[in-house]
This record gives C-alpha cells, sequence and structure tokens, in this order.
C-alpha cells in the first residue's frame, strides 16, 4: 500500500442516537470521498436522492461514495471496500447498537493501509439517560461512551432547555474529560468529526467554519519540535480542542503528521513537501486561543 | 404400497399406551403402528424384515442444537484431548501433550501438500495443566504455511509463524491483550477473543463462514454423523441462509442416500427484522421431507466461559466484567412480534441468565400484543436459568434446550473460576426445567462436543464432569426422562412432534436402532451403548456401510 492511511472513523451509540442521520449529513456535506459501512443494509441507511445504484454487495452514492454491509465479518469487508472503490478519502464504520466501538478500532490493528482515527459516539439527548437506566444497558451505554473521542450530543433541539443541560451534566459525570459537541439532526461540522481540514495536501478551499459551534486556530511551533510531546499536549491537555491535524517539521529534517481526534493523538512521518501548520478546532465554550498561543504562533483559518 | 414389519429384540416406543413392542411395520416411510406380528399382519402383504431381530428400536434421535459444520470440520486435523469418532467411524484418539499434537500436525500438514492453509481444531489445553502452545511449537509441524487452531471453547486461536507474518502481526509493540507476547515481545501465537481472531484468520485465509457454518459439502458429513449417532432429525443452528443456500441444501438433502431430516434455522444476522421474518416464512413453503425450514435464532449473548455471557448479579466470579449483548433488546422485541405474527418459530441462545431474563421479558411483553397460544418460542442452552426463570419459561408456554453435554466438559472451570460452585451446580438445571413445567430438550452444540444423544442423555443423567465430580447432584434426571429429552422433546420444540419423536402410528418412520437397551443398562454407561444406525423415512442405514 502506498499512500498515506485511509483514515477509519467508527460511529457507535445506541439504537436511535442518529447515526445513520449523521452519516447521511456527513454524505452531504463533507466533500469527500467516503466509504460507509453498515452493519448490516436491514432498512436502508442513505437517503433515497444520494443513492445512484444499488446491488446486493455495494450502494454507490453521488460524489463517488459507497456503502456496504459487514455482517459478521467486518474485517473481509474493510479489505474488500478498499478494493471495490478506489481512491477514498475516508470510511466510516457505522456500528451496531449494542456494539462496544473500541472492539471494533481494534480490529484495525490487522489492515494495513488502514488507520483508526476516532470514535464518535451518537448520544440521544432525548433518550440516552432513559436507556442508560434500563439495566439491561447500564454497562453497554457506558462502556459505548467511555470508548468516545467525540460524544455527539444530538437531537439537542427536541428537548427543552433544562433537559438539555441536565444531559449535559450527566454526560460530563460519565465520561469526564470526552470532548462534547451538541447537534440537531446530526449536523456537526465534518471537519470536526473527519478531520476534513483544508490542509494543503488535500486542495480543499479554505473556507473558514460555518459552525457557530466552532472556532479554529492554525498553530505554528516557532521551531521544530518532538511531534509526539506536540500531540500530546494538543489532546491530553484542557485546551478543549475538538480536533487537530497538520504537519510539523522534524528537529532532524522531515515532517511529522499530527492528528488529533479528542483525546486521541497519532503521530506519522510524513514528507518534506507539505506546508507547516497544525489546524485546531475547539468548541467556543472551552476553546481558549490565549492557552494554545503558549505553544507557537497562532493565525487564522 | 410393500409394508415392511420390522422384528426387533424390543422397540421402545416413547409412547404411553404401548411404551413397548416386538415389531414396527412400516409403509410408504411411514409408520403402520407398533406390537405384536400377529397384530400388525392385518395390515395385509408384508415382507418380515429382521435385520433388527436382535436390536433394540428407539425412536430416531433428535438432535436440537448442533452445527452441520460438524461435518466439515474433520476437513481439517482433530487435536483434541478427547476420543472422538470422524464422520468414516474413524477413532482419532485424544492427544495428551504438545508433541503429539505436533506430531499429528505434521502428519496432516505432509497429507495435504496442496492446502495452502493447514487447519486444526478442538486443542483444549486447560487439559493440559493450560499450557500455552506457541507459534515455535506449531513451526515444527510446518513452518512454510499458515497454521491455524481453533480450540474446542471456540475462544482461542493459534498460529505458527508463518500465519502470523500473514496475518500482519510478527512484529515487536504489538499491544493489545488478546495477543499475548513471548519475552522477545514478539506475539507468542495464541489470539484471545473475537475482535483479534476474526481480523487475523481472515488475513491467512481461514474460512470463518465454513468454520461456523460449514459448508454445503459438510453437509454430507454431517448426515453420516448422525447416522453412528443414531440421529435421523438435526437442527443446523444457524445459517445465513438465502434462497440460493436454501437451494443448494434442498439439493443435497434431496439426494437418495442423505440420511436425515435437516432443520436448518435462519440466523438473525445480516437481515433487518422485518426481512428476517418475511424471508423466513416464504422459505417455509419451500420444505421437504428431508429439509424442514422455517425458524430463527436469535443471538441474544456471548458465552460463559469466554466470558461474553450476560449474567445477573453477582456477575463473574473473577470479577469480569458483564458479558456482551448481540442483539439489541428493542430488536429482539421486533423479531419476537413480527415472528409471532407470521407463525415462525424463533429459538434464541441465551447463555447468561441475564439473557435469559430478557428473552423472557420481552416474549412476554410481545405475547400481550401478539397473543399465541401454542408458539414454543425456545431458550436454546438457557444454562445459568434460575429457578424462578423456569417457573415463568413455563408459564409463557416457552421451552428450553439445555446444553448438558457442556458440564462435562467446562463444569470443572464453571466451578473453580466462572460462576463459582454454586452456580455452577445448577446450570442446565434438566431437574428444575422439568418440575417447573418447561418442555425440555437437551443437546451437543456439535462440533462444540461430538454429537451424541446418548453420550448428552448421559451427560444429563450422571452430572460427572471430564475430572469425575458430580456437578449438581439436584439437578440429575432419570433416564427415562433423558431419553425422552433426545426425542420427544427436542421434537417438540422444533413443533415438529406430530411427525417424528415417538414410534407411533401415522410417524415417519425414524428409528435409532441400538445394540442394547438403554433402559437396561447402568445409568452410567447409558453413553457406551453401541449405535448400529438409523432408519430415515423408512430408509435404512448401517453405521458400518455408510
Amino acid at each position: 500500500m502506498t499512500g498515506p492511511a485511509l483514515p477509519v472513523t467508527v460511529i457507535g451509540g445506541y439504537l436511535g442516537a442518529g447515526k445513520t442521520t449523521l452519516v447521511n449529513h456527513l454524505l452531504r456535506s463533507s466533500g469527500l470521498r467516503l466509504a460507509v459501512m453498515v452493519n448490516e443494509f436491514g432498512a436502508l441507511p442513505i437517503d433515497r436522492d444520494l443513492i445512484e445504484a444499488e446491488d446486493e454487495a455495494l450502494i454507490s452514492i453521488s460524489g463517488g461514495c459507497v456503502c456496504c454491509e459487514y455482517g459478521d465479518d467486518m474485517v473481509s469487508a474493510l479489505m474488500k471496500i478498499t478494493e471495490m472503490a478506489p481512491g477514498l478519502d475516508h470510511i466510516l464504520l457505522e456500528s451496531s447498537g449494542v456494539a462496544i466501538p473500541g472492539s471494533i478500532m481494534a480490529s484495525l490493528l490487522f489492515l494495513d493501509g488502514l488507520r483508526g482515527d476516532g470514535v464518535v459516539v451518537m448520544a440521544d439527548a432525548a433518550g440516552i439517560r432513559e436507556t442508560a437506566a434500563n439495566s439491561y444497558l447500564t454497562d453497554t451505554i457506558q462502556r459505548q461512551l467511555d470508548d468516545a473521542d467525540i460524544v455527539v450530543l444530538n437531537k439537542a433541539d427536541l428537548v427543552a432547555p433544562e433537559d438539555l443541560a441536565a444531559t449535559r451534566t450527566w454526560l460530563r459525570d460519565h465520561v469526564p474529560g470526552t470532548r462534547i459537541v451538541e447537534a440537531e439532526h446530526g449536523k456537526v461540522s465534518p471537519q470536526v468529526l473527519l478531520g476534513a481540514i483544508p490542509l494543503p495536501r488535500q486542495g480543499h478551499k479554505v473556507t473558514g467554519h460555518a459552525d457557530a459551534l466552532f472556532q479554529s486556530r492554525v498553530l505554528h511551533p516557532a521551531e521544530p519540535v518532538d511531534a509526539i510531546v506536540l500531540a500530546r499536549g494538543l489532546a491530553e491537555g484542557d485546551l478543549g480542542l475538538v480536533r487537530a491535524k497538520g504537519y510539523v517539521p522534524k528537529p532532524g529534517g522531515g515532517m511529522s503528521l499530527i492528528q488529533v481526534v479528542g483525546s486521541r493523538w497519532t503521530v506519522e512521518d510524513a514528507g518534506d513537501s507539505h506546508a507547516p501548520g497544525i489546524v485546531c478546532i475547539g468548541l467556543k465554550a472551552t476553546f481558549d486561543p490565549a492557552q494554545l498561543e503558549r505553544l507557537g504562533q497562532l493565525d487564522p483559518v | 404400497m410393500t409394508i415392511t414389519i420390522y422384528e426387533t429384540r424390543k422397540t421402545i416406543t416413547m409412547s404411553p399406551a404401548r411404551p413397548e413392542a416386538t415389531h414396527v411395520a412400516v409403509r410408504d416411510g411411514r409408520i403402520l403402528g407398533a406390537g405384536t406380528l400377529e397384530e400388525l399382519e392385518r395390515w395385509g402383504d408384508y415382507t418380515l424384515d429382521t435385520t433388527f431381530a436382535d436390536k433394540v428400536l428407539m425412536p430416531g434421535f433428535v438432535e436440537g442444537h448442533a452445527h452441520s459444520s460438524a461435518g466439515s470440520v474433520w476437513d481439517g486435523s482433530y487435536l483434541g484431548w478427547f476420543d472422538r469418532a470422524d464422520p468414516d467411524g474413524t477413532v482419532w484418539a485424544g492427544l495428551k501433550d504438545v508433541d503429539a499434537v505436533v506430531a499429528r500436525l505434521t502428519t496432516f500438514a505432509e497429507a495435504n501438500p496442496d492446502e495452502p492453509l493447514v487447519i486444526g481444531w478442538g486443542l483444549d489445553p486447560i487439559y493440559m495443566d493450560n499450557v500455552r502452545v506457541t507459534r515455535a511449537d506449531l513451526d515444527r509441524a510446518c513452518a512454510d504455511r499458515p497454521i491455524v487452531i481453533m480450540h474446542a471453547s471456540g475462544h482461542i486461536m493459534n498460529m505458527n509463524t508463518k500465519g502470523l507474518k500473514i496475518a500482519g502481526l510478527l512484529k515487536p509493540g504489538v499491544n493489545h491483550p488478546g495477543i499475548p507476547l513471548g519475552s522477545d515481545g514478539m506475539p507468542i501465537g495464541e489470539l484471545r477473543s473475537p475482535e483479534v481472531m476474526g481480523p487475523a484468520g481472515a488475513k491467512v485465509g481461514f474460512d470463518r463462514g465454513k468454520a461456523i457454518e460449514g459448508s454445503t459439502e459438510g453437509l454430507r458429513s454431517y448426515g453420516r454423523l448422525c447416522v453412528r449417532a443414531g440421529v435421523t432429525t438435526a437442527t443446523d443452528l444457524a445459517r445465513s441462509l438465502t434462497d440460493e443456500s436454501v437451494t443448494q441444501a434442498l439439493a443435497i438433502t434431496g439426494e437418495a442416500d442423505f440420511p436425515i431430516c435437516l432443520v436448518p434455522f435462519r440466523i438473525m444476522l445480516g437481515m433487518s427484522p422485518e426481512d428476517l421474518v418475511n424471508f423466513t416464512a416464504g422459505i417455509k413453503k419451500r420444505s421437504t421431507e428431508r429439509c424442514d425450514l422455517g425458524r430463527i435464532k436469535v443471538v441474544a449473548d456471548g458465552s460463559i466461559q469466554g466470558f461474553t455471557a450476560r449474567l445477573l448479579w453477582p456477575g463473574y466470579q473473577n470479577g469480569a466484567p458483564n458479558g456482551l449483548w448481540y442483539v439489541a433488546p428493542e430488536q429482539m422485541a421486533e423479531i419476537f412480534e413480527r415472528a409471532l405474527d407470521a407463525g415462525v418459530l424463533v429459538h434464541t441462545h441465551t447463555n447468561g441468565n441475564e439473557a435469559t431474563q430478557l428473552a423472557v421479558e420481552t416474549l412476554e411483553a410481545a405475547l400481550k400484543k401478539v397473543p399465541s397460544r401454542d408458539h414454543r418460542f425456545t431458550l436454546q442452552h438457557c444454562q445459568l436459568a434460575t429457578p424462578a426463570q423456569f417457573r415463568k419459561m413455563a408459564r409463557l408456554g416457552m421451552c428450553a434446550n439445555l446444553f448438558s453435554n457442556h458440564h462435562f466438559y467446562w463444569g470443572d472451570e464453571h466451578y473453580a473460576l466462572t460462576v463459582g460452585p454454586e452456580r455452577a451446580e445448577r446450570m442446565n438445571a434438566c431437574r428444575t426445567a422439568l418440575d417447573s413445567g418447561v418442555a425440555m430438550a437437551i443437546h451437543s452444540d456439535a462440533p462444540v462436543t461430538p454429537l451424541g444423544p446418548l453420550f448428552t442423555a448421559w451427560a444429563a443423567v450422571n452430572r460427572i464432569t471430564a475430572s469425575g465430580r458430580t456437578l449438581g447432584e439436584g439437578e440429575k434426571i432419570s433416564v427415562d426422562e433423558a431419553l425422552r429429552a433426545i426425542t420427544l422433546g427436542a421434537a417438540y420444540t422444533l413443533k415438529m412432534d406430530h411427525q417424528i419423536g415417538s414410534i407411533e402410528a401415522g410417524k415417519r418412520a425414524d428409528f435409532a436402532v441400538l445394540e442394547e437397551d438403554p433402559y437396561a443398562v447402568a445409568p452410567d454407561a447409558l453413553k457406551d451403548v453401541q449405535v448400529w444406525g438409523t432408519v430415515q423415512g423408512g430408509r435404512v442405514f448401517a453405521a458400518a456401510e455408510i
């Protein structure tokens, strides 16, 4: 496999939390070539108007995207999808409602050319507390949330403000430290969830963020840094970042690619031909650029 | 319209009106009656067949929970601790140390030089003081092709160095609880947990589908295993049936010498509840005398020894976190309701008692919405069910198919490690089930344990573990109750008790042909009663010639 590893985002969460809605939103808005892997076709997982063609194994979606089901053999399905649909930018792996997403990420260990990007767990603002109170499901919901790099608190518009506040508090108690993003109808910035960040390599036009929830900056460390120390600082510190991605020069020459999703981070070697700079995205409510400025020069996106 | 009257040493009918007979008359593959020759002669011209004159006939045994992969698994090399007979009747001696395992694998690999992958199965190091089989051990058997070995429990896989290399795991720095490392920092060759075994197996070309579901060709060897065990009706629990695979199954089971009635269940996976129920109801119409279709298997949780079964408080004795759900409660409810409405039978795998509780409560709610008088929804394994759960199951009309073989093989492990003495002793509580009024069957889950209803019955009667411990004196059942469970009991859970399960006028001419009377031998010798073969639908199958 040549070229950079293909990122895989696991989308978890209980039945009805809005996983499918999120997937369709990302298909419409990300501008990326996505492969959507669903546990089973069952009820059609893709909005009709997005479907270009359907056969037993694969649904073709506008924008060069595809959808397939993985049943009980996810690894084979993942190996196949990269052959069937070359040129993908990102894989979305929608887990079943009772699956533990961390187990799914663990499977990626075996797949050369794929990289676990992050776990996004959907939480239904109108239902998660009740679901978690069901004794059959309490530990399953907790384990799903534990595995999340980003929790999307979905359907925020369907509950009264005081209920939303209570659910927010409940979530913070159950997964302290995990980044929580609120959303309506699964509408979360693809830049935040998928790191569809306008890096020079991808040639996307830099458009800034339409989403009023977030703000972003580009960080330029003053001189070559230890990328691992920097990545860890971005992920595990209390900067309030949800997502960061970009290249930094290595002390001995060459560059490193840093990726941060919530508190998960990865660093990999990259060639020289990248523009340095790390795009950092945080929730307006928690992201304080002044804190980030201590790590280097900050530019607006 | 030829009539055959079989003369027997004794015929055990499982029919209260006439529990024993000397002769059985058969016409068109069905039973005309059981009685004396004089009584049966009045049906008209007949041929007296004395093949069974010194044999004992019972209703053909019904295996209510096994997998046709019990046949195809023999395409690999058997590496288990216990002696085991293959579909040809060859008994493979149990292997008592790693050298013996390596020796058998070496022979197997040399005998199959064109197989790209060397497959072994049934390894069980818990009987070898939990010795760890390493990739270096396996490299001695074969180093130039990958080796994949599945353990008897199904929860551990071993690979040789070549296999690990192909799986992409032969590297330092692998950090996963399911991949133990050796002193050199490299994986030792043992892989645990489905999320590791599945992907690693796929990378080396190990066909998990075949390993779990069996192959079409494997159906034939499954049939031969059944003949040797006296089984005339066997489930295949479960398959990802499609219209195409149903067509294949119908073709093979339709072959003139296919010796059993196969009962394949459609597994819940890969379909929405609505599609699942509609599909299963649809294929029911394609049923034949030898392939009885139209049932669903739901899997609620995992296994107790794999710590993936869902347990009620106080959970696992070693403090392991509770197990995993393989179906969401809402999905189970939707499948139950739709299936009740469509008249489709559902069997649900529940190992842990929390899974049992969920299935019971879900069915209770579904029955309020879709009242059904004779649904016979069955819990498969149902190993840890509590007395209260059995009472509730009885009131709801649920059946249980208990895994009585399990405590022979893993009872000591459960006693010592997973759930502790008290709950280990009430596992597969046949006595409580029957006393509570639950319609009950017992099963082998072959290939997990060997297909052999007389062994299964022996296990329920004696409750002896591999180490010789009696596990739960109070849950023993009588020989008669156990033999009923492997005939009419299992037939009832399949809604086939009007066709099979006893020797009575009008039923299918399905017999287990035994060398001895199982009622006459000592209860602890039940498993040693020899099977001559079977009669299925009036066709005679001698084990020695199959």
